[in-house]
């Protein structure tokens, strides 16, 4: 990085910097340099970082009045609901804060997927984003379980049962996740406990995200790689943190009118019922963030079988630097790879719609040809896509496209529509 | 050709949400009414709520419980908005059960401000056994427990009818149009001036039902009022400070060559 020679102005921060250079690492934060042709789809970003710190404070709130107890835990979300000061503005902000965060997540992941953000020098970033992907999954089921509803015992039964299809080993497994031999009391302070654990983690990873991206520096609309410092770019401060600011607050008015004005629409009306082990819902569907994954599972009719396609479907995308083999990252020069995204995007809808539904008759075949071709996509369809493809020429820099790379019109034309 | 590959896509993305009446069967429409609690600046109706809670009392509290209210909520803003002296005098129609005392006794005392709801039975069992097998759901949070919400609750209150030709109903089994599988084993509880209101509205079914789903809706969402208040200042907030903050980045971005 360019920033090892700073110097702190007043002798303190000298004195400190020169025994904790964290002044350094402030001023690496506020001189990194940025492309300049970033795109809104770039501001999710400080949005996550913004809805892990949110989730991490309401959450710490919560704690201090949740009772982690099969008896109590409904009744003291009941109290936090209307006794607790503010109470029900915190659970919603929490609640609803989840959604957010993965509506940002799954922007931010297609953001990178559009533009080919996950390809070198950038594999480790994409790596650690996807674990904590993975993590942020397990923190929203965990917690989901907490409030101790229909929704929340019965979404345990389903999800922690999974595991009883692994061979020989799968009863002993659950039994160990349960505390117990079935979903009660032990498995709900445990699941209390590690939805304590895991955003810290997270927020560890989300760090380490930062550092690996600061040494390559962001991929930018146009896919290309840029001089740094240089025209093509700008410093963090103050020209992204003012555009991710204005981002921030569109998201929060979004986010806003879920809490004030429909806080319970996310959710499901079950879970305001009590836990009760002798009384199965009618459906039983997981929050609407894991349902493409809860389709994939349903659409395989073997159990075992089902399980690994649903974690494949998760694995397959930490892979995903290998699986595209095409050495152009953003889908603005590569034409077909644009039209398969998009059809990508449509087929993750449709899953997750298929997730909602009961797993019957035309729902089962729409949710099934629509697994088959999640894989292919990645599977098939992009490592041979990759080489076969005819990409657009491609520009030298953001400011002088013209000069050297003699660009096609159509580059051209692409780059002024997504810039 | 773009814009029309584009334009489709769209379409289909959105005629993919508006589909459930495409794909998923028709469901019976819920009754609704002009719910004084909707809409951005909802607020109860204290009149209604405040006969809503008559309804209660005299009517469903003989089985259903309201075990996550006290008394005390009755006086509290954003709710029924009883006097204090009113709700102490309510409070004090109810015996609970407190203790022990310095003999180690159990003791009954008039309720005070600070006791939840008296429960219409000591445990699960006995309401299962009064209710012909079935348990009267705790009314607290049903509202919300339900899809559907108010407008359903408020369907199935009003829903009873007589069951088609083809359907043979158990003794202390009833047909309601609204409910799931059309089976409850609540009896139709609102006749014709059922209660007597003290305002002098009259006790229709369909207006003991609106105030009682009403008290309901409060019931399960107690601090709406104020969610609905801090929300629209905290939108006005937010949409003053976007737009200087939008202004002060177009400043500040207006001295690179780019477009944001």
């Amino acid at each position: 990085m360019s920033d090892h020679n700073y110097v702190p102005s007043s002798k303190l921060g000298k004195w400190f910097n020169d025994r904790l250079p964290l002044l350094t690492l402030a001023d690496h934060l506020k001189q990194y340099p940025t492309p300049k042709n970033l795109n809104y789809w770039w501001t999710f970003g400080g949005i996550l970082t913004f809805c892990l710190i949110t989730q991490i404070i309401t959450g710490i709130v919560l704690g201090m009045h949740y009772v982690a107890h099969a008896d109590l835990a409904f009744d003291s979300v009941e109290h936090i609901m209307r006794d607790v000061n503010y109470g029900w503005l915190i659970r919603y902000v929490h609640a609803n804060g989840a959604s957010m965060f993965f509506l940002a997540v799954y922007i931010h992941i297609f953001r990178s997927l559009y533009y080919g953000s996950y390809k070198a020098p950038r594999e480790v970033i994409w790596i650690i984003g996807m674990i904590i992907y993975l993590l942020m999954m397990m923190t929203a089921f965990m917690g989901y379980v907490l409030p101790w509803g229909q929704m929340s015992f019965w979404g345990a039964t389903v999800i922690t049962n999974l595991f009883s299809a692994v061979p020989f080993f799968g009863e002993g497994i659950t039994n160990w996740l349960w505390g117990g031999y079935s979903v009660d009391n032990p498995t709900l302070t445990r699941f209390f406990s590690l939805h304590y654990l895991l955003p810290f983690l997270i927020l560890g990873l989300v760090i380490l995200h930062i550092w690996a991206l600061h040494v390559p520096g962001n991929n930018n609309p146009i896919g290309i790689d840029l001089k740094k410092p240089s025209k093509d770019t700008v410093p963090f401060h103050p020209y992204i943190v003012i555009k991710d600011l204005f981002a921030l607050l569109l998201f929060l008015i979004v986010f806003a009118f879920f809490v004030f004005y429909s806080p319970n629409i996310l959710g499901h009306s079950d879970n305001y019922i009590e836990a009760n082990p002798l009384v199965t819902p009618a459906h039983i569907v997981p929050e609407w963030y894991l349902l493409p994954f809860y389709a994939i599972l349903r659409s395989v009719p073997d159990k075992l079988l089902g399980v690994i396609a649903m974690f494949a479907s998760i694995f397959i995308l930490v892979i995903l630097p290998w699986l595209d083999t095409s050495k152009v990252r953003s889908a603005i020069f590569r034409p077909i790879y644009k039209q398969l995204y998009w059809i990508l995007v449509l087929d993750v809808l449709i899953l997750g719609y298929m997730g909602a539904m009961p797993a019957e008759g035309i729902y089962l075949l729409i949710a099934r040809v629509a697994t088959v071709y999640y894989f292919v996509h990645f599977l098939v369809i992009l490592p041979l896509l990759g080489k076969r493809e005819k990409t657009l020429s491609i520009p030298v820099s953001i400011t002088e496209p013209v000069l050297g790379g003699s660009p096609s019109p159509e580059a051209v034309r692409e780059r002024k529509e997504f810039s | 050709m773009k814009k029309v590959i584009k334009f489709f896509y769209l379409i289909l993305i959105c005629s993919f949400f508006f589909s459930h009446s495409v794909f998923g069967e028709e469901k019976t429409k819920l009754l609704t009414t002009d719910w004084s609690f909707k809409g951005f600046f909802g607020k109860f109706d204290r009149g209604s709520l405040q006969r809503g809670y008559q309804v209660y009392t005299e009517v469903c509290a003989s089985c259903h419980s309201m075990k996550y209210l006290s008394y005390r909520n009755l006086s509290e803003t954003g709710g029924p908005e009883f006097s204090e002296e009113q709700a102490k005098a309510i409070a004090s129609n109810f015996e609970v059960t407190d203790g022990p005392n310095s003999d180690g006794e159990m003791f009954t005392r008039p309720a005070k401000l600070s006791d939840k709801f008296a429960d219409p039975y000591s445990n699960i069992e006995e309401a299962k056994l009064s209710n012909g097998g079935a348990y009267p759901p705790d009314m607290s949070v049903l509202v919300k427990a339900r899809s559907g919400g108010a407008d359903y609750i408020y369907s199935v209150l009003l829903g009873y009818e007589d069951p088609p030709d083809n359907m043979i109903l158990d003794d202390g089994v009833y047909y309601n149009k609204y409910m799931y599988g059309n089976k409850i084993k609540m009896p139709k509880q609102l006749y014709e001036d059922l209660v007597t209101y003290s305002d002098g509205t009259p006790a229709t079914p369909e207006q003991m039902a609106k105030d009682v789903v009403t008290f309901m809706a409060w019931s399960a969402e107690p601090h709406l009022e104020a969610r609905h208040k801090i929300g629209f200042r905290a939108i006005v907030y937010l949409l003053i400070i976007t737009v200087l903050v939008y202004f002060s980045m177009k400043k500040i971005w207006s001295r690179v060559e780019s477009e944001i």
